[in-house]
């Protein structure tokens, strides 16, 4: 078994080899600043999803689900984001996260179970992970008819899978956003896998072809290239913001390691196609341009590299030291009001917990 | 100070897992992060990095030993004095019973702190001993499991919470000889993990593929000599020379020779593959697996021999990653360790060949004339009707015969 091959009208500004590619559609130009800096996050994000792994394994976090080799695709399209605009997250979107500024530290918090997420989405203009597979899409499609009517000058992007192209939620989200022209950027990661289900069985046509059956376009992006990710997302962006509706856009790319840290993918897949993709690695080809066109040299490389071990040394710290909630804390997130039943319970509930030898 | 690493649940709910290698030893210095265990859970072979920066000073679970969630596997000297807050440590892990997925974890003792005074009992309905039935409670899973065991829910004594049946209480149940269930006693053993892909496997090139099989028996008499010398040589210090070694060597030339066996059928084209890769039959613990050398045709005998005790050493380990068990050409499955004389045996799917070869043992033979006893075994080969015609496929086998029954042959066709 391969690698389904990319057809030609993949979106592609840098190839896989460090190589700056022209398009007719989207271009882009980057100062070696932007440049830079979009390889630092994209080092950085990859550095914060390792020590999680390893946390995991340690015990110190009940799950986690690794984003390694889709960190062109979220880096891309989450700083193709203005601040008004509105990203709806699955739980993978760790690099997404870190574009709109959410401390890495509240991603580990969810997956230790010490807290809900714990960043305020309306500061970071970034939703709570979503669990459900899918639902996030309506949400996201509410959102941008809210904004329709508000009047203001944003759009939604929401995130999803191939996986969740199967779901009933991400038709109908489809519908709604097609029928009411909604300021949505539909961003699918199509990393082949569903867990452990192959693309194959999921569609018989390219994912971003679905779109044109409700109506607006698909564009398909080489997912692993972080300038092509840029570029297609921001104009999708922009057409939305301007009133032209949704677009749905396809990053081809690959879930390098398993689906959750519960998961087996040498179980199911074969590891020759793993192999091919580490040739498509998303950080190495920034490197690689950076390199060939002298815009950074080594000492940039190995600044970024200490920078990275130390988020990750600082992140393992902080993470070991996130305290226990109290278990009452549970009555503060679910309602936005405090009422009478809500106090009953928690009083019923407290009592039963000093009920115990040796409580308060 | 020292500092213990206990076995995290890796998965969700997991309670237990095997230790499958360490990549440490005691004395040894380990970063945070470095990789010092592999395991297997009931999910998945992982690899646990440390948590712990230091020197390694004692490691306390052997490989190949079962270990619980919660016990200390590996004690690391950080070569700090002060001592930590303990709540940098996950207290007791064992406490944790996280159940996202799954029936959740087994019963054990309850960990919860007892309740204040002994309240008065609450007031429970005693039955005055008429058979009164009341609405059992129990998991859709462990109604199910009941179901299935042929126990009756109402005749169980439930231990879990709020009066609820668990899968232990069904379990004991089944066990007491209540009322002897006249069925047919059977053993059953879920289909899933090799079974699962072996069975498939096998459909999928029984069905596909339409086999054919030869069969040749030849005095192997001029191999065993050969293993023999082989032996004493200093190259082949250290590794296993036995007549799979020269069986392989045979093959692999065989291969060369008629390099249109060494092929895939699809139903485009005929794929004639450069490499042979050599599959080599592999029962273990975890069932049939056929991991193969790639590049056969490049290595030296010595190589040859080195990668085939390296190769089945490590499928016996669980160890042989998918890129080895995957892009064979050819296979060899050695059914005469089982004391089998000869079979049929299937093709590994995507390969066109696969030579089955039996047992060495003495036989009445003639041998210019005279009846000689020889030491002798049969050859088997499969192959892809589609890809290799009766000639071709006779071909390859009568050379294979003939490079054992005068491994001189070898070194002719090599």
């Amino acid at each position: 078994m391969t690698a389904p091959t990319a057809p030609p009208e993949l979106v592609q500004l840098l190839t896989p080899e460090g190589e700056r590619v022209e398009h007719p559609d989207y271009d882009i130009d980057l100062t070696a600043e932007e440049v830079r800096s979009l390889y630092r996050d994209l080092v950085l994000v990859r550095r914060v999803d390792l020590e999680a792994v390893a946390l995991q394994r340690q015990g110190e976090l009940g799950l986690w689900a690794s984003l390694l080799g889709q960190e062109a695709a979220q880096v891309g399209s989450g700083r193709a984001l203005t601040d008004a605009d509105m990203a709806f997250p699955t739980y993978r979107e760790h690099g997404v996260a870190w574009c709109r500024g959410v401390d890495p530290l509240h991603l580990l918090g969810l997956f230790r179970g010490v807290n809900h997420g714990g960043w305020d989405p309306i500061e970071h203009n970034f939703h709570l992970y979503t669990i459900v597979i899918g639902s996030q899409t309506l949400h996201s499609v509410g959102y941008a008819m809210g904004i329709q009517r508000d009047g203001a000058e944003a759009a939604t992007i929401v995130y999803f899978g191939d996986g969740a192209t199967s779901q009933g939620d991400v038709n109908e989200a489809f519908i709604w956003a097609s029928v009411f022209n909604a300021p949505v950027v539909f961003f699918c990661q199509n990393n082949q896998w569903a867990i452990s289900e192959p693309l194959e069985k999921q569609s018989k046509i390219p994912l971003y072809k679905r779109a044109s059956g409700f109506g607006f376009p698909g564009i398909r992006v080489d997912g692993n290239d972080v300038f092509a990710c840029l570029a297609v997302t921001r104009a999708a962006l922009r057409n939305a913001r301007e009133g032209n509706g949704p677009t749905l856009v396809e990053a081809f790319t690959y879930r390098m390691g398993a689906h959750t840290t519960s998961d087996d993918p040498t179980r199911y897949r074969v590891a020759d196609e793993l192999e091919a993709w580490k040739l498509k690695d998303p950080i190495e080809r920034v490197k690689a341009y950076l390199f060939r066109n002298q815009l950074a040299d080594q000492e940039f490389f190995d600044k970024v590299e200490a920078e990275a071990d130390q988020l990750g040394k600082d992140l393992r710290a902080r993470c070991l030291a996130l305290p226990d909630p109290e278990p009452a804390a549970l009555f503060e997130h679910v309602y936005a009001e405090p009422h009478a039943l809500l106090a009953e319970e928690r009083e019923q509930f407290t009592t039963y917990l000093a009920g115990f030898e040796g409580a308060q | 100070m020292k500092r213990d690493f206990k076995l995290p649940d890796v998965g969700e709910g997991l309670t237990e897992a095997e230790i499958v290698r360490w990549h440490v030893a005691v004395g040894d210095t380990v970063k945070v992060n470095q990789i010092i265990v592999e395991i297997e859970t009931a999910k998945a072979v992982v690899e646990l990095p440390s948590p712990f920066e230091g020197e390694v000073a004692a490691i306390l679970a052997a490989e190949g030993e079962t270990v619980d969630v919660g016990r200390v596997i590996i004690t690391v000297d950080d070569a700090t004095e002060e001592a930590l807050t303990e709540s940098l440590v996950p207290e007791e892990p064992q406490k944790r019973e996280p159940v996202l997925v799954g029936y959740g974890v087994k019963q054990g003792p309850s960990k919860r702190r007892a309740r204040k005074s002994p309240a008065a009992p609450e007031a429970v309905p005693v039955s005055n001993g008429s058979p009164q039935r009341v609405a059992v409670l129990a998991k859709p899973p462990v109604r199910k499991l009941a179901r299935d065991l042929g126990v009756d829910l109402a005749d169980v004594a439930p231990s879990g919470p709020n009066g609820s049946i668990t899968r232990d209480d069904v379990l004991a149940a089944q066990v007491a000889p209540v009322v002897p269930l006249v069925v047919e006693e059977q053993e059953v053993i879920p289909v899933r993990g090799v079974r699962k892909a072996t069975a498939a496997a096998m459909v999928a090139s029984a069905f596909t593929a339409p086999h054919v099989t030869e069969f040749l028996q030849i005095d192997v008499t001029e191999t065993m000599n050969a293993v023999r010398r082989l032996r004493e040589q200093p190259d082949f210090a250290g590794v296993k020379v036995s007549p799979l070694l020269l069986v392989a060597k045979a093959l692999v030339t065989a291969m060369k020779r008629h390099p249109h066996a060494n092929s895939t059928w699809t139903d485009e084209a005929i794929l004639i593959k450069k490499s042979v890769n050599l599959g080599i039959a592999a029962a273990t613990e975890r069932g049939l697996i056929v991991p193969n050398i790639k590049d056969a045709q490049a290595l030296s005998l010595p190589e040859l021999a080195r990668a085939l005790t390296d190769l089945t050493d490590r499928a016996r380990a669980g160890k042989c990653t998918p890129a080895e068990m995957s892009g064979g050409t050819v296979t060899i499955t050695n059914i005469g360790v089982f004391g089998i004389d000869a079979g049929t045996p299937i093709l590994n799917p995507g390969e066109s060949a696969i030579l089955a070869f039996g047992r060495i043992r003495d036989m009445p033979w003639v041998v210019d004339g005279q009846l000689a006893v020889r030491k002798v075994t049969t050859l088997a080969l499969s192959f892809d009707h589609r890809v290799i015609d009766g000639e071709l496929g006779s071909y390859v086998l009568r050379d294979v015969g003939a490079m054992l029954e005068d491994p001189l042959r070898m070194l002719t066709w090599a």
